[in-house]
């Protein structure tokens, strides 16, 4: 399934949350009447990590990026879709996979003020992991990734608890937990953005060397596109729950192709400006995610509009003809072939697109 | 193979991990930081000075309660005997503490039992009830709560529903049930209390552990490989504790309040002394229209006293754990 360097897939993801789960409403479903209604957090997302790269996802808040992350390190149990580790589908992994999966999947969370308990000492808290897995030699793994982490002299975090310690000392002690465990690979959901800006840099290149150290695969999640670009080997655009675009980072940056895309990256300072761009602005709601829209969920803000098949067909994320990157955006000609026009009404596969089955099970 | 060729990439490839080194010894540790915990928070308690008052009180009725032997001076039911021909009961007596010519402190009751050493008894009677009811109460309903809370679902709603059922139930008619199927024993009264008050413990540790079990440091628990006791006792249970402790001291009240009223309509233990058989036997031998205050007025301060302290140490204990939950 995956080439040699491919750590981890991601195969149609898909995860969405139940919402209306009052008595009221679970009654009258028992009864027939009324469907549930799901957020649909995240809807057919598929991307590739590779050994010792790192990705960023970014988008606006609410488009699914911490719920991907999660369903990453399997804290969500996906609606559909799977993810394969090492050649295994986590969905159909024994319990012996699931541990070894769980030793080198680790999640740096976004607000150190909330991820680490309250009533453990640091040294628990960065040992727990090991304890968990049965690792030998703990005190010398907790006192080197401690160190890693900038904590110094380590022995003096030992008995601190958090709120003896400063956010970004927090997020430290955060990095250290997860890198106990020698991982393959880690989840950095805004990893910086509840710190103070004064602390960002340090925490930025200490994960940048953990990158490098560790040979680690990243997945970096942030709303932050100008913080990305120098993280990140590739990026992939969320919108809605769905990549619009995906591919080489400088291509992306310099060369945005899907209208959202260029109304993301012209919403970011340009450093010089003389750079100029048209400037594309970004206008109105991000849609409803529980009645999802019909064919592409940018249509209402996008600028570049161009009628039915944008009402109609959902743009599939795809590689284009001219460009680098896979967009998910009618403007481009498939470099397949794929034609939306023949999917538009009168034909019914156009409304099987655009339907998701809502039959699957979904949690809270 | 990830793994194999990443292991070059590491920070830890030269630790031995087939032998241990020297590591921190845990038990030492681990009871080091309780010690700590501990301290800090008996200091920030004993801080406010009712909570300092309340807390002598109840050191001052335990002492009482297990000293009670060499306190009293009399067996609490056993008749007094005017002389020593042992024919007339020494009934009605009044108070030497008053300045009557008696050996009784707090003179003798209508059955001619010594009224000071009932009273020095009926603590131990208090604590016993207390304590017990409030430890089980406490327990029962942590474990209850964060069972219910962490699994959610359908462990949530089986237990929940018990819970409402029990909701049901007002205390005092229940429990008289109880007392009076089970029998009018110190022990069933402690049973029937701990049956109806783990509730509310319950309800209160649910919907701590039901927010707790969403914050990031659970979740990162989990990604980490913990299962579900390791997360339950190690991230729900420190984090609910102080609120363990709080209903555990209202429970003391409460039970004692409790075991007071079922006693005070004549279910208590007949042969066990209690503040609140004490009173229940003044009313009946009407004492308040012979003017014999000292009959009930002594247990009912006792009973008082007693119970606003475990109140004001709840209180205290809210306060100071509180801001530091977060
Ligand atoms: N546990 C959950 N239950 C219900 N809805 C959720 C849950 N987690 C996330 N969501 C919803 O899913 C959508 C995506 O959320 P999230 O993944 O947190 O977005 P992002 O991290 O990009 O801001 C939001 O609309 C959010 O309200
Ligand atoms: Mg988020």
């Amino acid at each position: 399934m995956s080439g040699n360097d491919v750590l981890l897939e991601v195969d149609d993801l898909k995860k969405h949350f139940k919402v209306n789960q009052g008595w009221i409403a679970s009654l009258m479903e028992s009864f027939g009447s009324g469907e549930p209604d799901y957020v649909h957090a995240v809807d057919g997302v598929s991307f590739e990590l590779r050994e010792g790269e790192t990705l960023g996802l970014a988008g606006e808040s609410g488009c699914g990026k911490t719920t991907t992350g999660m369903s990453l390190v399997k804290l969500h149990d996906p609606t559909a879709g799977d993810i394969v580790y090492d050649d295994t589908r986590l969905s159909e992994a024994s319990d012996a996979e699931i541990k070894q999966f769980r030793q080198n999947a680790q999640m740096i969370f976004q607000d150190p003020f909330e991820s680490l308990n309250p009533r453990m000492t640091v040294y628990d808290t960065v040992a727990e992991p090991l304890r968990i897995h049965d690792i030998r030699n703990e005190t010398a793994r907790v006192q080197r990734a401690l160190e890693f982490a900038e904590l110094l002299p380590a022995e003096q975090y030992f008995d601190q608890y958090p709120h003896e310690l400063s956010g970004g000392q927090r997020q430290r002690v955060a990095i250290a937990r997860a890198l106990v465990l020698d991982p393959d690979f880690i989840v950095a959901d805004e990893p910086v953005s509840m710190l103070d800006v004064s602390l960002r840099a340090g925490v930025l290149s200490l994960l940048d060397r953990m990158t490098d150290e560790f040979g680690l695969s990243v997945v970096y999640i942030s709303h932050d596109l100008s913080l990305l670009r120098h993280m990140c080997d590739r990026l992939a655009i969320m919108y809605m729950g769905k990549i619009v675009e995906k591919g080489p980072t400088d291509q992306i940056i310099e060369n945005p192709q899907h209208p959202y895309t260029q109304a993301l990256i012209n919403a970011v300072p340009v450093p010089d400006p003389a750079v100029g761009r048209d400037r594309v602005e970004l206008q109105g709601e991000v849609g409803d995610v529980i009645d999802i829209p019909t064919g592409c969920r940018f249509k209402n803000r996008c600028s570049e509009y161009i009628g039915d098949v944008c009402d109609q067909v959902v743009p599939p994320l795809e590689a284009k003809t001219d460009f680098e990157q896979d967009i998910a955006c009618h403007l481009y000609d498939s470099a397949e072939g794929y034609d939306p026009y023949q999917d538009m009404t009168g034909s019914p596969s156009a409304s099987e697109t655009g339907e998701e089955p809502e039959s699957t099970p979904a949690d809270d | 193979m990830a793994q194999e060729e990443q292991s070059s990439r590491s920070i830890y490839t030269d630790l031995d991990d087939t032998s241990s080194e020297e590591e921190i010894d845990k038990w030492q540790r681990t009871f080091r930081l309780w010690r700590e915990t501990l301290q800090e928070h008996w200091g920030m308690l004993t801080d406010e000075l009712s909570v300092k008052l309340s807390m002598l009180t109840v050191a001052g009725f335990m002492l009482i309660a297990i000293f009670a032997p060499f306190i009293a001076t009399h067996q609490p039911l056993q008749r007094q005997y005017q002389g020593e021909a042992g024919i007339i009961i020494d009934k009605w007596v009044e108070p030497s503490l008053l300045g009557a010519d008696t050996q009784y402190l707090l003179g003798t009751t209508a059955e001619g039992f010594d009224i000071f050493s009932q009273l020095i008894y009926g603590t131990r009677a208090a604590l016993l009830v207390g304590l017990i009811a409030a430890f089980f109460t406490a327990g029962i309903g942590t474990l209850v709560g964060l069972v219910a809370g962490y699994y959610g679902g359908k462990v949530d709603d089986a237990l929940m529903r018990i819970v409402d059922f029990l909701y049901g139930m007002p205390l005092l008619p229940t429990v008289i049930v109880l007392v009076a199927v089970l029998g009018p024993d110190l022990w069933n009264i402690i049973l029937a209390l701990i049956i109806l008050q783990w509730r509310s413990t319950a309800r209160v540790i649910r919907s701590q552990s039901l927010s707790l079990r969403e914050r990031p440091f659970v979740k990162a628990a989990q990604v980490a490989g913990a299962g579900d006791w390791h997360i339950i006792s190690r991230h729900l249970a420190p984090n609910v504790l102080p609120m363990t402790f709080l209903y555990g001291s209202f429970g003391i009240a409460w039970a004692i309040l409790a075991e007071a009223g079922i006693s005070f309509i004549g279910l208590g233990d007949p042969n066990t002394v209690s503040w609140g058989t004490m009173l229940q036997a003044s009313r009946a031998y009407s004492a308040l229209s012979f003017g014999a205050w000292w009959w009930f007025v002594p247990p009912g301060l006792c009973i008082g006293l007693l119970v606003i302290s475990g109140f004001l140490i709840g209180r205290g204990y809210e306060e100071i754990t509180n801001p530091k939950i977060q």
